[in-house]
């Protein structure tokens, strides 16, 4: 199996896709000529042609409105978003229209938004945000998170094919930090089915995106130096959320961490805690703890930085503590 | 009242022929439109008629006449004022009173209202509330259209007051640069719900903005449906030539409150006695029967049919079902 960074994941899954069906085309801004501002795109326009590689104009709203117009008359377009957080310009788009034609109109929307998000680049607050809590309350849309290259092509493949829109959130710190054996051929991971990425009885975190491999850590130090096991789970899909999976591992261990980068209030660790509390009050040995970021804006100073985001030291933390109880 | 027409934004002349026949049938379409939505107010105020009631009186000449220039496989965004685009463009009364009822059987299946259904058959795609938020998904369809070779113009509207929303700007950039098949009609009636367009725009007219985006833009008499029909045919044309998107500006008088709950007593005093002189439909009406293409008796025929047809239609929507509540649960997602 060939090994591939992150990125090289999801640029192998639109070259595959855009292979495989004619119908699937790219739209945003630079991702032509340039390749995009992570080089995503590299290659794609000399090999696909500009009517399917589209630099746009400089509109958020304008691409994701055309992706909808398009997706609505049977194209499959992947939209870009340059950084993840530039999709609030194209807000409107998403929860207002995409997400409410199939109730109102019984036609699919397929169309992809790709979001690069996240921080631990010292990319400050307009170049770090993690956008997930803002969509995961809408109706009619489904994200997704990979946190590995061999998820991150197989779920994006999975969202080109799905009849709705969906938000595939791409992990910058994760482009080319993380590499992975990938299978050349075809393949999907579905949406809504989550991931043991480590297996153990004595505690579980409940993760998906960046904060899975911060996980894996402090779950590895924390069988090396204590003695404690943790299953770590990775959600790779937020809408819909696999449910069972989440209620498999609170049976199995009574104790749960739910880990993201995302802010604490009003993140989407909430939602499981309380799904958690409604379904699996009876199997929990201690309290459902929760780690994200402070609530603040990602500031853009390293040391400030490294404050507001969870880390493998903090989860460890986090974790003894739960351990404890 | 003026309608400001200067050189520049005037159509180029060409004319475009239209046979009795067909100036018939435009005429069929403004009468049917006024009908309908002088029923929909009626219902309206019986009580039977779910949500608000938004109507087009003083519109049916932009509506009618733009829709009019589309071929059958165009593709149409109309808004709340377009009764007579949806009727142009081949949309059954059954189908508009069962939207306007919220019945099982509508287009929306009850989850939406209105003129808020699609209808790919006839390639009709409604609007959202969010009205200048069309403007980029259909430039998004005028992008499907040409990737496919299909030849299609997609049309578009939106209001005096729409106009100054984002969405107008990037969705008509966007258009421009990749010279998509795209015309879009601004229909100018004077006020933005209360607000009149000397306080939403400061332009001397809405088609000045095509200057900023290097595409055509001419301002019509929207109370004239040739006129319209004229403008309209050219921007489609140009756009199925490959020749990119244009902007239309129809100036006409919205005759009454934005929706059936607004009394519109803000509009000063005499402006709807002064628009109602260059009412659409009897303008065109009193045209018609001095050219000699129609006379009382047809005029009387005409209503009569459109009566019946209309009766016909609310009948079958006040007999149909409304949906089962729990059906609410379904279709947010495609499967």
């Amino acid at each position: 199996m060939p090994t591939l960074s992150y990125i090289e994941a999801i640029s192998r899954a639109m070259w595959e896709e855009m292979e495989r069906d004619p119908s699937v085309f790219l739209l945003g801004e630079d991702i032509g000529a340039y390749g995009g501002a992570f080089k995503a795109t590299k290659g794609f326009l000399d090999h696909f042609g500009e009517q399917r590689v589209i630099d746009t104009t400089l509109s958020e709203a304008g691409i994701l409105g055309a992706a909808i117009g398009a997706a609505v008359v049977g194209m499959r377009p992947i939209a870009e978003m340059q950084f993840a957080d530039f999709v609030t310009c194209g807000f409107n788009q998403l929860v207002s229209n995409a997400a409410k034609i199939h109730y109102r109109w019984n036609l699919p929307v397929p169309m992809v938004v790709r979001l690069p998000a996240g921080g631990y680049i010292h990319g400050g607050p307009y170049h770090s945000e993690n956008p997930e809590a803002w969509f995961f309350h809408v109706p009619g849309l489904k994200i997704v998170a990979p946190s590995t290259p061999y998820d991150a092509k197989g779920l994006l493949k999975a969202a080109v094919r799905d009849p709705n829109p969906v938000l595939f959130l791409e992990y910058k710190y994760l482009y080319r930090r993380i590499k992975g054996g990938v299978p050349a051929d075809d393949y999907v991971v579905p949406i809504g089915r989550g991931d043991v990425k480590r297996d153990g009885d004595d505690l579980a975190i409940i993760t998906y995106g960046s904060t899975v491999h911060f996980s894996l850590e402090a779950a590895a130090i924390l069988a090396k130096e204590d003695g404690i096991e943790t299953r770590v789970v990775d959600l790779r899909s937020l809408k819909p959320l696999d449910v069972d999976l989440i209620l498999d591992s609170v049976k199995a261990t009574g104790k749960v961490l739910i880990v993201h980068e995302d802010h604490l209030t009003g993140g989407i660790g909430g939602e499981i805690a309380a799904l958690i509390a409604e379904r699996a009050f009876q199997y929990l040995d201690a309290p459902v703890r929760r780690l994200g970021s402070l609530d603040t804006p990602v500031p853009f100073a390293p040391p400030l930085e490294n404050h507001v985001l969870p880390d493998t030291q903090k989860i460890l933390e986090a974790l003894r503590a739960l351990n404890r109880f | 009242m003026k309608t400001p027409v200067s050189p520049a934004h005037t159509p180029s002349g060409k004319t475009f022929t239209l046979t009795d026949a067909q100036k018939l049938e435009l005429f069929h379409a403004m009468k049917l439109t006024r009908e309908c939505d002088t029923t929909i107010l009626r219902l309206y105020r019986q009580g039977k008629i779910v949500g608000g009631a938004y109507t087009g009186a003083g519109n049916e000449a932009t509506a009618v006449g733009s829709a009019y220039a589309l071929e059958q496989h165009d593709y149409l965004l109309p808004m709340h004022r377009d009764m007579g685009a949806h009727i142009v463009k081949g949309q059954s009364l059954r189908n508009i009173f069962l939207q306007q009822l919220g019945r099982a059987g509508s287009l929306t299946r009850g989850r939406d209202g209105t003129g808020h259904y699609a209808d790919p058959s006839l390639r009709i795609y409604g609007n959202i509330s969010h009205l200048a938020a069309m403007i980029p998904m259909a430039v998004g369809i005028a992008l499907a259209a040409k990737m496919r070779g299909e030849h299609a113009v997609v049309m578009n509207y939106i209001g005096d007051g729409g106009s100054n929303v984002g969405d107008f700007h990037e969705g008509v950039n966007m258009a421009a640069v990749m010279k998509l098949p795209f015309v879009l009609i601004i229909e100018n009636n004077q006020f933005a719900y209360s607000t009149p367009t000397s306080k939403q725009v400061a332009a001397a007219r809405l088609s000045d903005r095509a200057i900023g985006y290097g595409i055509p833009g001419v301002t019509v008499d929207g109370t004239d449906v040739l006129a319209v029909y004229q403008a309209c045919r050219e921007a489609v044309d140009r756009a199925r030539g490959g020749g990119g998107p244009s902007i239309i500006e129809s100036v006409t008088m919205r005759m009454q409150g934005h929706s059936a709950s607004d009394d519109a007593s803000y509009v000063p005093k005499g402006m709807l006695e002064e628009w109602k002189a260059k009412d659409p439909v009897a303008t065109f009406e009193r045209a018609l029967i001095a050219a000699g293409i129609l006379d009382g008796a047809g005029v009387k025929d005409m209503e009569a049919r459109i009566q019946s047809d209309i009766n016909d239609a609310v009948a079958f929507a006040e007999a149909s079902p409304y949906p089962d509540g729990a059906d609410a649960a379904e279709g947010v997602y495609a499967t």
